[in-house]
């Protein structure tokens, strides 16, 4: 079975065989990440073949990457959740007011902060689950409520700026790695947040019966799973990670009335990228972080070749229809 | 037994046969309460006032028309995001051709709903024979319309001749004054389109066989498909028509502003309210269930709401809220009888 036993051209084309079915069950969404990256290091060297700067990549993708995996828990299981982009609004402005300018309250800022992105999702479940409105509409209506009380809140524009130590997490780096020079904290963040997605979508019964859910709903039920308790707990889990995306990038953004607009697209298009389907019933969580790289790596690609930000949009619109098309397509074959 | 029942369920009977959707109680409940809120704090217009009663209408043809489109793609248990941006389209270009010019006006009319045309075309081509999911196919023709126009405008462009101001601000006809009912004397065309744009969706749904064979694509797609519907068909010529009522309403859009600016339609929030006011309606998100009637009473909800938030002067950021807060009481109320689990 080791590859000692290749000694005759048979075991060894099927050895290939077996190595080449390994690497066709790789999402494209790896090899394309990849392929892009190398070009963005040979079109910029100093930039993104640098420890430095594969850093400070990695800084302006993990917020996104936050976002897509919890984005990816809502999908998995079936649904839409179009809140995120408001919830990162949500917590840069009001956090800005909250804060009064004196970091001394940041602890209890954040604090209060994933306070209200676990009612959030607490509501976007409940009213789902019970009240049995789509998701669709229900985080649309979200979205609009959780904005436009954020805007009302501060009164339309931003109040004070945000401290630096809450703006620490998305901003700043551990100095003096060994082998990395820095890290940025935001990239610790998604570490320790992506283990412990995984933990619970990959090892707990809880994360089997979110894609069982995804797949069909009548057939979990059947089998004893508590569809609506499962649900509520995913727009939990969704709009608490879009918090803490938030946090990140009101940490490197600043305060702006529109940060967080056409996020929850985004955090969408990175699932699909990744080859999460849309109905549920598929979930990954690294997957749901390479698709949110890919998409960061996408626009920083042609921010270098020089293309205005109008053209950034249109490629963005075609790599996403191509990209879908590209697995639908495939899998359509193997049927 | 049956001369029992019969007096029972004769007005059950008699609404069912008419096929008025749910909704449209909610529509009265709505008005009635937005009537009497401004009786109480503001100075009772709505009720006292035709023009505004007019007005919430006008109000809502933009929206109103799209809406229609809306629903047929939402009814094949599609969905067109792209809708918006198809409105700017229409408005940067028609105003870019007309360049204030009536003999420009034909051409430019042709030319956008040929866009339009081919807006649709791509959106349904890319769902049907891409196998793209349409929530993403029409999220990225979105993208790729909006780098389109960004990137060739950027502020107001061109202009619109008077003669096609007519769609937005004209009025046609007289109606005869009823006692001593103040005068409404003039009916504006913009609304006598959006009833024909309502009376030609009903026609489709209710009359064709295209209508029909979207209600089993919506349904069940892959039934319709062995029972002989040619389903890519059916829906490709949904999202055609789709985008034909964006175009229009990006028409007249234009013709009320004069000129157009590429964020009339991101600005409106045109693809999302569209979709609501379909839902809100009673028309199914997964499909094969629903009318254009009921998305008629969703787009005067939102304008009645509009209407009432403007004369009571409620805060502009307090009105979304009370509007996203609405938007889901709505589908709510008659969702929680559903037996079905939502997704």
């Amino acid at each position: 079975m080791t590859t000692t036993t290749i000694n005759s051209p048979e075991t060894f084309s099927k050895a290939v065989g077996k190595l080449w079915g390994w690497i066709k069950k790789i999402p494209p969404v790896y090899p394309v990440f990849f392929i892009i990256f190398i070009v963005l290091g040979m079109l910029n060297p100093s930039k993104y073949q640098s420890a430095n700067g594969i850093m400070t990549f990695l800084r302006t993708a993990s917020p996104l990457a936050v976002l897509a995996i919890g984005e990816m828990f809502v999908l998995a299981s079936g649904g839409f959740d179009l809140s995120v982009g408001a919830i990162v609004t949500f917590v840069v402005l009001v956090s800005s007011k909250l804060l009064a300018n004196d970091p001394a309250n940041a602890a209890s800022t954040i604090l209060i902060m994933f306070g209200f992105g676990l009612l959030i999702g607490l509501v976007n479940g409940v009213v789902v689950s019970f009240l049995k409105v789509p998701s669709f509409i229900t985080t649309l209506g979200m979205m609009l409520l959780v904005r436009g009380g954020a805007l009302y809140y501060v009164g339309g524009a931003p109040q004070g700026y945000l401290t630096d130590n809450w703006r620490a997490f998305g901003r700043n780096y551990i100095q003096n790695v060994p082998l990395f020079g820095r890290v940025p904290y935001a990239l610790i963040i998604l570490l320790v947040i992506s283990i412990i997605t995984y933990i619970m979508l990959n090892r707990t019964n809880y994360g089997k019966q979110i894609v069982a859910v995804g797949d069909n709903v009548l057939a979990s039920k059947l089998s004893g799973v508590r569809v609506k308790l499962v649900r509520v707990v995913t727009f939990m889990v969704c709009s608490t990670l879009a918090v803490a995306g938030g946090i990140m990038i009101g940490g490197y953004g600043g305060v702006n009335v529109t940060i967080g607009e056409g996020l929850e697209m985004q955090a969408i298009a990175a699932c699909v990228v990744a080859g999460v389907l849309l109905g549920g019933g598929k979930g990954s969580v690294p997957n749901a972080i390479f698709g949110a790289f890919t998409l960061q790596a996408i626009v920083n690609l042609l921010n270098l070749l020089g293309l205005p930000k109008p053209y950034t949009d249109a490629v963005q619109g075609l790599i996403i229809i191509g990209a879908v098309a590209y697995v639908g397509l495939t899998s359509q074959k193997k049927q | 037994m049956t001369t029992v029942t019969v007096p029972e369920n004769w007005i059950k009977r008699a609404t069912r046969s008419i096929h008025i959707p749910p909704v449209f109680l909610f529509l009265i409940v709505i008005f009635l309460v937005s009537g009497l809120l401004d009786q109480i704090y503001s100075d009772g217009q709505i009720f006292s006032n035709p023009a505004i009663m007019l007005n919430i209408v006008v109000r809502s043809v933009a929206l109103g028309i799209v809406a229609v489109g809306q629903t047929l793609v939402i009814l094949g248990a599609s969905i067109d995001l792209s809708v918006a941006y198809t409105i700017s389209i229409t408005a940067v270009m028609s105003s870019y051709i007309m360049l204030g010019k009536t003999a420009n006006v034909p051409m430019a009319i042709a030319s956008v709903f040929g866009i339009g045309a081919a807006i649709g075309l791509a959106n349904g081509v890319i769902i049907t024979k891409l196998k793209v999911n349409p929530f993403i196919a029409t999220l990225g023709t979105s993208l790729i319309i909006k780098g389109i126009i960004n990137a060739t405008f950027t502020n107001y462009t061109g202009s619109v001749p008077e003669s096609f101001q007519f769609f937005g601000y004209g009025t046609i006809g007289s109606i005869p004054v009823i006692g001593s009912i103040p005068v409404i004397n003039s009916i504006p065309v913009s609304i006598v389109i959006m009833l024909i744009v309502y009376l030609a969706g009903w026609f489709l749904l209710a009359r064709t066989k295209l209508g029909a064979h979207l209600y089993g694509v919506g349904g069940n797609s892959e039934v319709a498909r062995l029972s002989g519907v040619r389903t890519d068909r059916v829906l490709i010529g949904a999202h055609i028509l789709c985008s034909m009522t964006a175009v229009l309403s990006g028409l007249f859009l234009v013709s009320q502003m004069q000129s157009g600016a590429p964020w009339v339609g991101p600005n409106g929030f045109y693809d999302l309210n569209s979709i609501a006011t379909t839902v809100i309606g009673g028309t199914a998100l997964s499909g094969g269930k629903g009318g254009v009637w009921g998305t008629l009473a969703g787009v005067l909800i939102f304008g009645i709401l509009d209407t009432t938030f403007n004369q009571l002067g409620v805060n502009p950021y307090l009105k979304t809220v009370l509007r996203g807060a609405i938007i889901v009481l709505a589908v709510a109320s008659y969702t929680i009888r559903s037996k079905k689990d939502a997704a």
